[in-house]
């Protein structure tokens, strides 16, 4: 029932931005913070009930929605959607401190986006029945699509169209391979369902199983991105308001993730293994090439954004090297990146706020200027990049340990990625801080420090990757009991396989 | 007193938080306090655990403070490893430490950063302690990378020059192609081993892997990836020259007494892995012997004081691998010990020069400076005798040792051995080259400077040149560590033997007066020989190794993200865009509105569908 509850907080409290806007324009984002901030503390209750280690579902809710079709409401979570549901709420807490003094104009509809946007993530990663996991998959779609059209930058209505295109096509192949393993259902066992639990007990093979896996795929690793489905991204989040980037980045690539992991591999167990090389090389690839394009980059949100693309490689490597290593490495990547990127897209735009441009080349020598925004973009490149002590080199390190045992080829090639990482890291950190201020060169009367309302959040930020650097035991022992399981199904269905 | 092992680096990662979080607003003399108060209570607590260790009669003793992550069997923990190597090393970072922590508190006073310098001073120490401390390789691998970024931050410390942060750059990058080897290194272990826990590890190591195995070799070559980076050894060893872009203390310290030889205790630490694979510990042998040789003869053709002592370093650290790779284990540490002692006190003293004259670097530019500058000139002779290893200073005993033990490697070892004398003859050469330079002769600038060296400066200097004169006495405690390994005769080696290398330094020295002291013998005139010019040049660029790697790598990199910055892959679908939108224009023009048109479409269309269906 909690998890009803936790997505219609979040539908309603949407809702109510929008009409507070009509008292006050100040209205909304006291209702958007308030919404949230009840939401995460909803979500912390359930830790409650996740006993670390054990892959139990909690707070199971199901009612029949479409029973014709064996379609419900089939909502339950463990701890994996724990850990992503509080990474979820604290994010939507920063994006809305982010978007606190940027959006002015139709703050109403903004903050009833941004929820509703939540709302459908909170619905990802709860449901259980696949058509109404589409249904929420749409539904973050779709005012996503208004948060960058509406409140984007010079170019963004382009960027917006691309977003919304890569997608829907991406998420129609998803559908046809949920519908197609719904009937599949229906041929083997008589009736339609289109819940988690039956369709796992779906046997296709060959050619068959490779196709549907593929719908599922190419949705999850477009939205994860992967390169070559990654070439939305850089314009979504060149274009989106800062408190959109940090959502985007922050949550809805996880998504994609997740999608993996729940869905995309425990499905199709063979195919997902015969597919794993080419999986492998895609991330490797995606590590590699998004890095070096990321380094040439002058818009430094395009350059993050890049940077992104390149940390999700190694969720995906370490998702298809499917052991245990490497999927919490997968996993404490997605939390972890999850802070570094968002705190690195509010930095990004908190400069563009300031002085009215992403161009790299018009900064330089601001240490001085903004010594705490200096030491905290370094903090986070310093993470991004992979220092250990913070959450990121748990996940690289633990992806690359998991994936060593699967590929070692391939994991020495993605292992490159962390000089690539420290190469444009450090590059941003030289061009914008470091050097000497040159007064004229860019607009600095807004040049201001950070103040103490920023301070705020990047510290939580800094504080949850520290945590995450010297005791991810916590975050470890939440996910630890459901990827086992699903470890040990999916090789019962290998072992099943070899025995037919 | 064993059990509060963790208060080490807990000291300086406190003064680090302390500075962090007020951000510069200390007055400097709490700076100071905070800033070296921290390695100071450190190196107390080290004597306290040193002085209760060795009483004990243990060979080690661990203490775990957390779990650092449990996945299935990997299983790294926040573990502290103490036994007679790491403890070596702890004094040397908290001694030698303190004292360069108690001289910046002087040097650095004028620099409007005062807090941020200490501060990363101060994580710097919190992490070379994790590193020796480190029970298990992905902690060690924690202080490692930890070491890294602090020596990124103060190479490019003074960050207005762009050039500082280039340097800073370029030693955290290369330094990070190492780490990446050595990342794979510990894939590979993992996967092979199922522990990273070290000693669980070498145990393991030995049970399942043959002398000369596959995995041995692959294990060692991947850490000695990682060794050769941080030790700026060939073929990474270039970012070290550079790095001196960094305030003079922070060479003494990271660049020249620590950081640097990180590298010599990982193989020293995994030197089971090494025993196992008898081609890489060769290999170390002749990577150091090639290294040692390669920057003592380049250190020979700088003019700049810090490079010179830097090329100076990789030579050094060269004589470690050296030991290393002929298994003389606990002469590398010791080497690694006395260097501490001796480079540290050349860079004081070369920090004392550059302040008193004014940031001059150019030896060419001073000269007559021992009556100016009579610390410096003191420490210049006493740390320039023990690093030519002139009888009886620190240097002679750990240089000897190594000599000696290379002499006894069967096959190669003459070889070995008479490269590592060519290398002592140029030790002696290059550093009193400095010496008589900088000291003697008549004055080319700087006519009326004044040394700048109040006690807390001169006192660190006076402390190191005791230690670097009779430091050679010292006896670490090392033998259980190496077990066996670390026994190897002297017996054997003639008389004859052994005075040639006392004697070889001392020509060295006596070559450099020659040249540089009485001037009898002309540098130009050596220089007019043919091919003389050009070899010079060679050497003073280091070999052109800096060429090469740009040549190889930098450019075709800068070249890539260049031509590819639009991203070709989002190209591909401009493409489809482009084609989408073009075919939209084509069926635009059929919509002309003009019925007879459409008429002729509709009969075509029948036509061709007709003739279609009859003709297949």
């Amino acid at each position: 029932m909690i998890l009803i509850v936790l997505i219609s907080i979040l539908f309603l409290g949407g809702l109510l931005a929008w009409i507070s806007e009509i008292f006050d324009p100040a209205f909304p984002k006291v209702v958007a913070i308030v919404t949230v901030a009840v939401e995460l503390l909803l979500m912390l209750t359930l830790l409650g009930g996740v006993e670390a280690g054990s892959p139990d579902w909690h707070a199971a809710f199901t009612a029949p929605w479409l029973p014709r079709f064996g379609i419900g409401l089939h909502f339950a979570a463990d701890g994996l959607s724990v850990l992503l549901l509080i990474l979820t709420g604290f994010l939507g807490l920063i994006a809305i401190g982010a978007a606190w003094n940027e959006i002015t104009e139709r703050v109403g509809f903004f903050y009833f986006n941004l929820l509703w946007t939540l709302a459908g993530v909170v619905g990802v990663f709860t449901a259980l029945d696949l058509f109404l996991f589409f249904f929420f998959w749409e539904v973050m779609l779709i005012p996503m699509y208004f948060i960058i059209a509406i409140w984007g930058h010079e170019n963004k209505n382009y960027a917006a169209m691309k977003f919304f295109i890569f997608t829907q096509v991406s998420g129609m192949l998803m559908l046809i391979s949920i519908l197609l393993l719904a009937y599949f259902h229906y041929v083997q066992f008589g009736f339609f369902s289109f819940d988690y639990f039956d369709l796992l007990n779906v046997t296709t093979s060959g050619s068959v199983e490779l196709w549907i896996m593929l719908g599922f795929f190419i949705a999850f690793s477009t939205k994860l991105p992967s390169v070559p489905f990654h070439a939305w991204l850089p314009d979504a989040h060149s274009q989106a308001p800062t408190a959109g980037s940090v959502i985007l980045a922050g949550v809805l690539l996880k998504t994609g993730a997740y999608g993996l992991i729940r869905f995309a591999v425990p499905l199709f167990p063979t195919a997902s293994m015969q597919f794993a090389p080419v999986a492998m090389t895609l991330a490797a690839l995606s590590i590699l090439y998004c890095a070096k394009v990321a380094f040439a980059q002058t818009d430094i949100k395009r350059l993050i954004a890049y940077t992104s693309v390149s940390h999700m490689g190694f969720v995906l490597l370490g998702v298809y090297a499917w052991n245990e290593q490497a999927l919490q490495g997968a996993v404490m990547t997605m939390l972890a990146h999850g802070l570094s990127a968002a705190a690195l897209f509010m930095l990004a735009g908190g400069l563009q706020h300031r002085i009215h441009t992403r161009n790299m080349a018009e900064m330089g020598g601001f240490w001085p200027r903004v010594p705490r925004m200096a030491t905290v973009a370094l903090f986070f490149s310093i993470a991004a990049l992979g220092m250990p002590g913070l959450g990121n080199f748990i996940g690289e390190f633990l992806a690359l340990l998991g994936a060593f045992q699967s590929s070692i080829v391939l994991t020495a090639v993605a292992a490159l990625g962390l000089v690539f990482a420290s190469v444009y890291s450090l590059w941003v950190i030289q061009r914008v801080f470091h050097g000497k201020y040159e007064t004229g060169k860019v607009d600095d009367c807004h040049l201001l420090d950070l103040d103490n309302r920023e301070m705020v959040f990047y510290i939580a930020l800094m504080l949850g990757l520290v945590w995450m650097g010297m005791y991810p035991q916590s975050f470890l022992a939440l996910s630890a009991g459901p990827l086992q399981d699903m470890l040990a199904n999916s090789q019962q269905a290998l072992q099943a396989l070899v025995q037919n | 007193m064993l059990e509060q092992i963790w208060l080490l680096p807990t000291f300086p990662l406190l003064g680090f938080l302390t500075l962090v979080l007020t951000a510069g607003g200390l007055p400097k003399r709490a700076v100071a306090v905070i800033g070296a108060g921290s390695i100071g209570l450190s190196f107390l607590t080290t004597a306290i655990i040193a002085s209760q260790f060795l009483g004990s009669g243990e060979t080690h003793f661990v203490h775990s403070a957390w779990t650092w992550m449990a996945v299935g069997q990997f299983t790294p923990g926040f573990t502290f490893y103490l036994d007679g190597l790491s403890l070596v090393m702890m004094l040397i970072i908290t001694g030698v430490g303190f004292l360069i922590h108690l001289y910046s508190t002087g040097f650095m006073i004028d620099d409007p950063s005062y807090s941020r310098f200490f501060a990363y001073m101060n994580l710097f120490v919190a992490s070379m302690l994790m590193l020796v401390l480190a029970d298990n390789l992905v902690l060690l691998y924690l202080g490692w990378e930890g070491v890294g970024l602090c020596s990124y931050l103060l190479i490019g410390f003074w960050y207005e020059n762009p050039a500082n942060g280039y340097a800073a750059r370029k030693a955290f990058i290369v330094t990070r192609v190492g780490d990446t080897s050595m990342a794979i290194g510990l894939f590979l272990l993992f996967s092979q081993l199922h522990t990273l826990n070290i000693q669980e590890m070498l145990a393991g190591a030995e049970e399942s892997w043959a002398v000369g195995s596959g995995m041995a070799v692959a294990a060692s070559l991947l850490l000695l990836g990682g060794a050769v980076g941080k030790s700026a050894q060939l073929p990474l060893q270039t970012w070290l020259p550079d790095a001196m872009a960094g305030p003079t203390p922070i060479s003494a310290l990271i660049h020249a007494a620590t950081m640097v030889t990180a590298g010599v205790y990982l193989i020293a630490r995994t030197h089971v892995l090494f025993e196992l694979a008898p081609t890489i510990q060769l290999l170390v042998a002749w990577v150091g012997l090639a290294t040692l040789l390669m920057a003592g003869f380049t250190a020979l053709t700088q003019h700049d004081i810090k490079r010179i002592l830097a090329y100076s370093t990789i030579s050094q650290i060269g004589y470690m691998f050296l030991g290393l790779g002929v298994g003389a284990w606990s002469a590398a540490i010791f080497h690694l010990m006395t260097h501490a002692f001796f480079k540290a006190l050349l860079f004081l003293g070369a920090g004392t020069v550059i302040l008193s004259l004014h940031h001059e670097h150019d030896i060419f530019k001073m000269g007559a400076k021992r009556k100016q500058l009579p610390v410096a000139f003191a420490s210049f002779l006493i740390g320039s005798l023990a690093l030519a290893a002139f009888p009886f200073t620190s240097g002679y005993f750990s240089k000897d040792e190594i000599l000696l033990a290379a002499l006894e490697v069967e096959g190669v070892g003459l070889w070995l051995w008479i490269g590592g004398v060519v290398g002592a003859f140029f030790t002696g050469l290059y550093s009193f080259r400095l010496v008589f330079v900088v000291f003697f002769g008549e004055s080319r600038g700087h006519h009326d400077a004044k040394e700048e060296a109040g006690p807390v400066m001169a006192v660190p200097l006076m402390i190191l040149m005791v230690f670097s004169l009779f430091g050679g006495w010292i006896t670490i405690p090392v033998g259980e560590v190496f077990g066996h390994a670390a026994e190897h005769g002297e017996a054997h080696v003639s008389l004859f033997m052994h005075a040639i290398m006392i004697a070889v330094p001392l020509s060295g020295i006596a070559l450099s007066y020659l040249f540089y002291g009485s001037k009898t013998l002309s540098v130009e005139r050596v220089l007019a020989l043919p091919l003389a010019a050009t070899l010079r040049r060679f050497w003073f660029s280091g070999w052109g190794m800096d060429w090469l790697y740009d040549t190889l790598f930098v450019k075709p990199f800068l070249w890539l993200a260049r031509i590819n910055r639009a991203d070709i892959v989002d190209g591909i679908y401009t493409v489809i865009v482009a084609f989408t939108r073009s075919a939209h224009q084509l069926v635009i023009r059929s919509q002309t509105g003009s019925l007879r048109w459409y008429a002729i479409s509709v009969a075509a269309g029948l036509v061709i569908v007709i003739s279609l269906g009859v003709l297949l």
